[in-house]
């Protein structure tokens, strides 16, 4: 206890050796933790290694790459990522907003209706497809198909006329309450006495909504834009669940799973997991760009 | 005093190591189904009698089942002592080397007794690789009061073409009743399953002797063709995203007036607490377009000791024990016939206590012993496998082929471009994994 306490002060160059010595183990377990993984998923996606196939790990240059890339299912999963974001972000950007509205004016029970909307944040993926899958959308037995029905009408065949907006429709309501409270919240900060003198100018609750309310939330929106897209390319369970992937409704995450896991093929896998990372990178360099554009503004 | 605990500490973990020495601890991987869940019910039986060996269980579905024990097989992990795999898994695995032959069972384990195709389908260069715990095929199940109004009788083995027939009669879908289910989900266990069951029965195969993919050829034409049409016309809205779950669902719900699919659905919609049906529902073999070969396709979930487990003795006493006669006697004994895993021993369909409760007994039991899993269509085949190919690939191609079938039942694409589409993916990884020059 008493031997171990410094007495003296050491020179600068002794500080920064032992702020180095001392740093060291973090920075090691960085390394690797990170870095060595990600170079031996870039020495993987170099070679021509399948878990199932003949023992030789023959290097084969970027073929792994141009593989994925000349794969005529690519371009139609990135295409549906990019799709299934806008689609989830209008959704449950432009619901939560209008819920967000609501419950700001509710003064009763505020609580309970905060803990009703959120609720489905807490339901796991593929539970949620199941449920949406089986008890909603199912067009011979489903509650949307005995609705139409109490009409007339034909039930709609979600999953094979509409399965990417179907899909869709499940995540953004996963996410709506995500949206919803991060508004709720920007909202209920809003300034009472701007709101207040622009009725008392005259201003339409519409007018109110456009360029007081609306300029307001651009950070929270925008915010929101960053997070949900960051959670949403790695969509997965949702496809799994529901129509198992196809041309119409593979993501890029769902086209990494079926090319490895069906393949064991290491190295196919390790390019295809590199590509998605470069993917996700480039998407999260804009979108940080377009938030911290409206943080300035 | 702080130093103090440490010796106790020590000796406990001491005599700890002491007990677990004599005693040991098998880790056994298996499929999530019914049967697995009971015999894991009955595991204390096992230990009562077995008490040097204590079980440790694993229970996974089947997907995530076959990605852990693959990876781990194929990296040498040695997890698990015990794992259930099937007939694609034993040629491909016993050619690395990666399984433990299973001759050696002995005498009270009776392979003799086994049912043919599924004792060849799990033999590799003539050892037993994994002893088959259930199996099964498919069979052809219908509603009987539907076909009694409509006026038609099913012949002794039906037709894919007397079955959409029949279908376009007893179609009703504003009563809820559709002619036809099937399976449309896309998944190479899933919709390939029962659509390359199919084809074989239309003379059609996966590959030709050169590996060439065969998507291309009139028979997979007329095959996928038949098969979309009768889904489009006679099939439940949503029937692209049918899996076997949703299909045995809408059945006992009353609303398919023909299912063909696998025979583990018969007891489930024979059993009035699971399905509204029980009393109506007829069977009959798997569909057959008369050019010698029927639907039926082959599966059994079977145990298997990996190369890398070094308590082979006693994985073998388990097996010995789970899918040996004395189990099927236990569970008999316990839970009722209808509750023993079935398709794998001949005995058990010549067991009149067995025949009396199973109305499905010979259909399944026939539809099993007539599927060549070594040639399994009318054209000679370089793989092996009924409903798939056991070959590394198989699964890939499954997977993405299927995609496109499921697109063409949803009406995204027709049959033919969901064929070039299948011959163009099927070509593109067969090269990638190099089986052309």
């Amino acid at each position: 206890m008493t031997a171990s306490t410094v007495s003296g002060s050491p020179g600068r160059s002794h500080l920064r050796l032992s702020g180095r010595l001392l740093v060291a183990p973090a920075l090691i377990m960085l390394l690797v933790t990170s870095i060595l993984p990600f170079i031996v998923t870039v020495r993987f996606s170099l070679i021509d290694y399948r878990l199932l196939g003949p023992k030789e790990h023959v290097f084969i240059g970027l073929t792994n790459y141009t593989r994925l890339l000349t794969d005529p299912a690519f371009l139609p999963a990135l295409g549906n990522s990019l799709l299934l974001i806008a689609q989830v972000l209008a959704i449950s950007i432009g619901l939560g907003l209008g819920i967000a509205l609501l419950l700001e004016r509710v003064v009763v029970g505020r609580g309970l209706l905060r803990i009703l909307v959120v609720s489905p944040f807490f339901v796991m993926p593929p539970v949620a497809a199941l449920l949406w899958k089986n008890l909603l959308m199912a067009p011979v037995s489903g509650f949307f198909a005995w609705i139409a029905s109490l009409f007339g009408l034909q039930a709609f065949d979600w999953f094979a006329r509409a399965p990417l907006s179907s899909i869709a429709l499940i995540v953004a309501w996963q996410w709506l309450p995500f949206a919803c409270l991060i508004l709720l919240t920007s909202l209920q900060s809003f300034d009472r006495e701007q709101r207040e003198a622009a009725e008392l100018d005259g201003a339409s609750p519409f007018a109110i909504f456009r360029y007081l309310v609306l300029p307001y939330l651009a950070r929270p929106i925008a915010i929101v834009v960053m997070m949900e897209t960051i959670f949403l390319l790695s969509v997965f369970a949702e496809i799994f669940v529901t129509t198992g992937g196809g041309r119409a409704s593979s993501n890029l995450a769902f086209l990494v799973y079926s090319q490895v896991m069906f393949q064991y093929d290491i190295g196919a896998a390790s390019a295809a997991g590199l590509v998605a990372v470069l993917f996700a990178n480039i998407l999260a360099y804009f979108l940080v760009r377009a938030v911290g554009r409206s943080l300035d503004a | 005093m702080k130093g103090a605990r440490w010796p106790a500490l020590l000796s406990m973990a001491l005599a700890s190591c002491g007990t677990g020495g004599d005693k040991t601890t098998l880790t056994i991987a298996m499929v999530n189904d019914g049967d697995m869940a009971r015999l894991k019910s009955f595991s204390k039986d096992f230990e009562a009698t077995h008490p040097s060996i204590r079980l440790k269980w694993v229970i996974l579905p089947e997907s995530t089942l076959r990605q852990r024990v693959t990876t781990d097989v194929a990296i040498r992990g040695g997890q698990y002592d015990v794992f259930t795999i099937g007939p694609y898994e034993v040629p491909v695995w016993a050619k690395r080397n990666w399984l433990t032959p299973l001759n050696d069972l002995g005498r009270e384990y009776n392979a003799d007794d086994l049912i043919g195709p599924i004792r060849s389908a799990l033999t590799y260069n003539g050892a037993l690789y994994a002893a088959p715990f259930n199996g099964e095929s498919a069979i052809t199940m219908y509603r009987k009061d539907l076909f009694q109004k409509a006026g038609i009788t099913m012949p002794a083995t039906p037709s894919w073409t007397f079955l959409i027939q029949a279908a376009a009669k007893i179609h009703r879908p504003e009563q809820g009743v559709y002619g036809l289910c099937l399976r449309g989900k896309a998944g190479w266990g899933e919709n390939m399953a029962l659509i390359v069951s199919m084809a074989n029965s239309f003379g059609a195969r996966l590959f030709d002797k050169h590996w060439q993919p065969q998507f291309n050829t009139p028979e997979w034409r007329n095959a996928v063709t038949t098969y979309v049409d009768a889904l489009r016309k006679y099939g439940p809205s949503g029937a692209a995203a049918n899996g076997f779950n949703d299909n045995i669902a809408l059945f006992a719900q009353g609303k398919c007036g023909i299912w063909f699919d696998a025979t583990v659905a018969a007891p489930f919609l024979s059993d009035p607490k699971t399905s509204t049906v029980s009393s109506k529902v007829g069977f009959a073999p798997p569909p057959d377009q008369g050019l010698g070969r029927h639907s039926g396709w082959l599966w059994t979930w079977a145990f298997a000791i990996p190369a890398t487990s070094r308590k082979t003795a006693a994985a073998k006493e388990f097996i010995r024990w789970a899918a040996g006669p004395p189990y099927i006697n236990l569970v008999a004994h316990r839970l009722g016939w209808l509750a023993v895993p079935p398709g794998t021993r001949k005995s058990l369909y010549t067991n009149p206590d067995y025949r009396r409760v199973a109305p499905f007994a010979d259909i399944s039991l026939n539809a099993i012993k007539s599927v060549d899993t070594s040639s399994p269509t009318v054209k000679p085949v370089p793989y092996v496998g009924a409903q798939y190919a056991a070959i590394p690939e198989f699964p890939g191609i499954g997977t993405e082929v299927g995609q496109q079938f499921s697109a063409a039942v949803a009406g995204q694409i027709s049959p033919d471009e969901a064929l070039a589409e299948a011959q163009a993916a099927a070509k593109r990884q067969m090269a990638a994994a190099g089986y052309y020059k």
